[in-house]
């Protein structure tokens, strides 16, 4: 399944800084989320990230993770020539994961 | 005061202003806040100031004021904002004027000022280009430090009805009159965290009731269309409760907070504030009734002591074109319209710095994408970063030129060029930046 089927996320920018969080809707599926959205597995799905400039922090209580990735926004959004120059829309690209291959 | 209630009247600066207005008119405020600076919207402001030095501050400032003074005056509330942007003097003169013409008078006006730093940047390194800030020459635009609460909370003690700061860190907005009113001590690090989180969660408005959040059959959010404004019933040791007005649309939840909480804060343990160093690690999240959240677990650190500093500066232009193809093969056409655009360019331009082609609906938004759907329509979009205007304008140029010299049904040729003002920052230590106020009352004359 999707990561979009269990989860839910936002992204902000900071410069050239790209701040995503992903949040679990059912406390139950946490587990799964922490296991598999791991920043190496990030930095595979979005192809152009190197996990070594990814940031992952968790939350548990909130069953949330929190990504920064840096480098993320060409330059950033003053002088990206991206048409999502925010990069608003990185969040559901990452929701596109593929969490548990069994299903 | 046992319990402060804080209201968000604006999250950026093109923000709806009718939720701000419910809020002054029926939310029982203490305050009412608006935020409405991004990382480039002072750069632009300090352009326009360069151009009319009487203006500079935020565009929507008079007819937010206008919406919103009677019922604030009416009901002792009194306003916080960073509309200021560039030049908080003139804007605080225009709000008395607008005070004035509806026959407010002895309301106190105050303009902080301080965190223009243009002048003291020169040696500081910049983080995107590893240079010091002086090697910008006459491209730098403007340098603005995130100042804290010091000259808000001061204009605040001196009686301010209403308090306009330029760039201040975002949270500090609702930080201010939480230490104004509870008498927080400045090394009180738990306190100023909470109040930060407060600040935070509160900060980019309808964020947190629901915008920037529906998705529909997962995420459904009621009434989106009427979404309302949040606000805050926050105590003095800074525990909150966050919510919105009865009859309002949109929602308060666990997870709309969880959502902004999260927001652009990098380290959740180390949100870096001019005033503290917010920890946001062990917060929780209840629902205690409809559209009511009670934050708790926030905390902080001792401040860093230095400040971050936005760097604005003039870097090439940026040129745009983009048509659109429908219909069988829509997809090749668009990629066929791409190579020709770039191979034409190829030939007569020697000015572009960076340069990228793609289809909207295909790639434009993530060009690593492995979806090949059968789609209806295409739109090309080609954009460029140049060294000049002239070389900015053959972009949408060589775009437009695809009417008769390229694929089969391209239509709806849209092109633009613009000045690029890039954004850098660096940190700067916080003895560097000394923040004041101003106060005048409405009923005085501009000088």
């Amino acid at each position: 399944m999707k990561l979009h089927d269990i989860a839910h996320a936002r992204t902000g920018d900071k410069g050239d800084i790209s701040n995503i969080s992903v949040i679990a809707y059912d406390p139950a599926h946490w587990p799964l989320i922490r296991d598999m959205v791991t920043a190496e597995r990030v930095a595979a799905h979005f192809e152009t990230f190197d996990a070594r400039d990814i940031s992952r922090y968790e939350i548990p209580q909130l069953q949330a993770l929190n990504f920064v990735i840096r480098g993320a926004l060409a330059g950033g959004v003053t002088r990206s020539l991206a048409l999502d120059a925010h990069g608003k829309c990185l969040a559901s690209v990452l929701l596109e994961m593929q969490v548990c291959s069994s299903k | 005061m046992s319990i402060l209630r804080l209201g968000a009247g604006a999250g950026f600066q093109g923000d709806r202003i009718a939720p701000a207005v419910d809020l002054a008119e029926r939310g029982k405020l203490d305050y009412l806040i608006f935020e409405c600076l991004g990382e480039r919207t002072i750069a632009l402001a300090q352009q326009a100031r360069s151009a009319d030095p009487t203006k500079g501050y935020d565009p929507l400032l008079e007819r937010r004021m206008r919406a919103v003074l009677p019922a604030c005056v009416r009901n002792g509330t009194r306003i916080v904002t960073n509309m200021g942007a560039a030049n908080p003097r003139a804007a605080a003169e225009k709000t008395r004027a607008v005070a004035r013409e509806l026959g407010l008078t002895g309301l106190k006006v105050a303009a902080v000022t301080g965190d223009d730093v243009v002048d003291k940047v020169g040696d500081f390194v910049l983080d995107e280009t590893g240079k010091p800030a002086s090697e910008l020459g006459d491209r730098l635009v403007s340098a603005n430090a995130y100042i804290g609460i010091d000259g808000l909370v001061a204009a605040l003690e001196a009686g301010a009805d209403v308090v306009i700061c330029g760039r201040a860190s975002d949270p500090s907005l609702f930080l201010a009159p939480l230490v104004h009113e509870f008498g927080w001590a400045r090394d009180d690090w738990t306190r100023l965290g909470r109040g930060i989180l407060v600040g935070h969660l509160l900060e980019c408005a309808a964020q947190i009731t629901g915008g920037y959040f529906a998705d529909p059959g997962l995420k459904d959010v009621p009434d989106l269309a009427n979404v309302g404004h949040p606000l805050a019933e926050v105590d003095s040791d800074g525990n909150a409760v966050i919510t919105k007005l009865e009859g309002t649309g949109g929602r308060v939840s666990r997870a709309t907070c969880i959502e902004q909480m999260l927001y652009e804060i990098h380290d959740p343990a180390r949100y870096l504030q001019p005033d503290v160093v917010a920890d946001f690690l062990k917060v929780n999240f209840e629902e205690i009734g409809p559209d009511r959240v009670a934050v708790t677990g926030g905390t902080g650190t001792k401040a860093t002591g230095l400040l971050k500093v936005s760097v604005g500066y003039r870097d090439g232009w940026f040129g745009e074109g983009q048509i659109s193809y429908a219909g069988a093969n829509c997809v090749a056409r668009g990629n066929l319209a791409i190579s020709l655009v770039r191979e034409r360019l190829a030939q007569t331009s020697g000015a572009i710095i960076e340069h990228r082609g793609e289809l909207i609906g295909v790639n434009s938004v993530w060009p690593y994408t492995h979806q090949t759907a059968n789609t209806a329509e295409v739109r090309m979009r080609y954009a460029a970063r140049c060294h000049d205007a002239i070389s900015a304008q053959a972009i949408g140029e060589e775009v437009e030129g695809l009417y008769l010299a390229g694929p089969a049904g391209g239509g709806g040729v849209t092109k633009s060029i613009r000045e690029v003002l890039a954004i850098g920052s660096t940190l700067m230590p916080a003895y560097n930046v000394a923040t004041t106020f101003e106060m005048k009352g409405s009923s005085h004359e501009a000088a």
